[in-house]
């Protein structure tokens, strides 16, 4: 059977859609000084921001899968109040604006909270601290991992684990060899998602970590600060950011329609 | 479902029309004031003050970091008076042919260091007291780092921060908070914070002054009550609630 096609008017607003998205991101490339941008993003301030920015991002992500994938994968099993309650709780930092977020972090493991007090005692002083940056950026992008990889489990077909189980597999083997491979695609665009939502990270690690070259101050950070005296340079740092994230979301879809049509 | 769709992006566009000020009914008697965020309360003090002296006049405003509202008046904003909180600013504002006749000096701030209330880490000043301490100062290309910079040449010191902000007001909101042991901000920002920090003066800090600069934008539409409102700023009214704020008047 031939699937009926949409109404043609549909294109008009589909187009008018992504007009709206491209034309500000295809507007920066146009401001962008081309002839300056080697020397631009050679300064010092930017390259340890650049470098900052992909050392938190790989910790926090790296944090996120060993923390958000087994949430994911207990929260795709269970039912009833307190399964929704924890969706909600896993989702809530997406859609909280990131200095909420960066309040919420302070008035928990600030130096004066009852959880940071705590910590301190045992010699950890997150203020201020490269940890503080990876810890903000966790916050607000373990969500988008979790949410992803939950909604892949929830919809895959049970009957291979059940095969697999009837079979003999143990729990681990099933989880192993069947659950995780078939939502590899999900896992890899969760976790991509996560690292850019991660490298655009900015109000909690303002608010929570603070801004000093080499150790909080983060490439948002560095464009945000850079704006104020130097435009050109915000527009170059901005341009980088922007390709680290196209180059990032592209090669999970790739990998996820090269995934998609094997299994 | 289409008549839903059509019916919501009528009422998504009627909305946004409505924030239009151009079709605003009585668009003379509408003042728009761009300022420094850190003139927030005494320009929301002097703008009711202005209303009630001008009747059937509203006075509306935007606080940014000054560079901030540049760029904004550069885009075309349509800002009636601009207000900067350092000279620099100011000067790529006139340079920039953004104002009309040559912007006035209307009052000064200094800088001062804030520590949390009861001051656990013993600070003594802008001295070896802060070595160890967790110290947050403003980023080198906003105004107050700038001023933070020049006092610290100035006293022979070496600050080791472990911040450098954007704005002065998140170095307030990390020492109010206790994260920080201390903070160096404007005399103003102290003030703000009231009891929830306590304020130990800088030597010498009145040798960095910074120095705020007010200005009809050459776009202006009522250029006459921009102009009035300059007046009211830099005269006896302004000079009273800007002294009530710590500034130091010229």
């Amino acid at each position: 059977m031939i699937r009926p096609a949409l109404p043609r008017w549909l294109a008009v607003p589909a187009g008018l859609a992504a007009l709206f998205l491209a034309v500000p991101l295809l507007a920066m490339f146009g401001r962008v000084d081309w002839l300056h941008l080697p020397s631009l993003l050679a300064s010092p301030a930017a390259i340890d921001a650049l470098w900052l920015s992909l050392r938190t991002c790989t910790a926090s992500t790296v944090l996120c899968l060993v923390l958000g994938l087994p949430l994911a994968l207990v929260l795709s099993r269970s039912r009833g109040r307190w399964a929704t309650a924890g969706r909600i709780l896993a989702s809530l930092p997406m859609v909280l604006p990131p200095v909420v977020a960066g309040l919420a972090l302070l008035v928990a493991l600030g130096r004066r909270a009852w959880l940071g007090r705590h910590l301190s005692a045992f010699g950890v002083d997150l203020a201020f601290t490269t940890a503080a940056v990876v810890v903000a950026q966790t916050f607000v992008a373990m969500p988008y991992l979790v949410v992803s990889v939950e909604g892949a489990l929830r919809s895959a077909q049970e009957h291979y684990e059940i095969v697999a189980a009837t079979l003999g597999a143990s729990p681990i083997t099933v989880l192993r060899r069947v659950v995780l491979p078939l939502a590899a695609p999900a896992i890899a665009s969760g976790t991509a998602l996560a690292f850019a939502r991660a490298l655009g990270e900015f109000g909690a690690t303002l608010t929570f970590a603070g801004s000093l070259q080499g150790t909080t101050q983060t490439l948002p950070l560095e464009i945000y600060l850079a704006r104020e005296s130097d435009t050109d340079t915000a527009i170059a740092l901005s341009v980088v950011l922007l390709i680290i994230a196209t180059g990032l979301i592209a090669a999970t879809s790739v990998f996820s329609r090269v995934k998609g049509a094997t299994s | 479902m289409i008549r839903t769709l059509v019916a919501l992006s009528a009422l998504a566009l009627l909305s946004a029309c409505s924030f239009v000020p151009t079709t605003s009914p009585t668009p003379k008697t509408e003042l728009v004031v761009y300022a420094a965020s850190s003139l927030s309360g005494a320009y929301a003090t002097l703008g009711s003050s202005f209303e009630a002296a001008h009747p059937g006049v509203t006075v509306k405003f935007s606080f940014d970091g000054s560079s901030t509202l540049v760029d904004q008046l550069t885009q075309g904003a349509p800002a009636d008076v601009f207000a900067s909180a350092d000279r620099p600013t100011m000067d790529k504002a006139t340079t920039a042919n953004l104002l009309t006749g040559t912007p006035s000096l209307f009052a000064t701030n200094t800088l001062t260091i804030i520590v949390p209330q009861g001051n656990p880490a013993g600070i003594t000043g802008l001295d070896s007291s802060l070595d160890g301490k967790k110290l947050v100062v403003c980023a080198d290309g906003v105004p107050c780092g700038s001023a933070t910079s020049k006092l610290a040449v100035l006293l022979g010191v070496t600050l080791t921060p472990v911040s450098r902000e954007t704005k002065v007001t998140d170095v307030r909101a990390k020492v109010e908070s206790g994260q920080a042991d201390a903070g160096v901000v404007y005399v103003t920002d102290a003030k703000a914070s009231g009891s929830k920090v306590d304020t130990i003066a800088i030597k010498n800090a009145d040798q960095v002054k910074n120095d705020y600069l007010v200005g009809v934008v050459a776009t202006s539409k009522s250029s006459a009550l921009a102009t009035q409102f300059v007046a009211w700023v830099t005269g006896s009214e302004g000079r009273k609630v800007l002294s009530g704020s710590g500034f130091t008047l010229p």
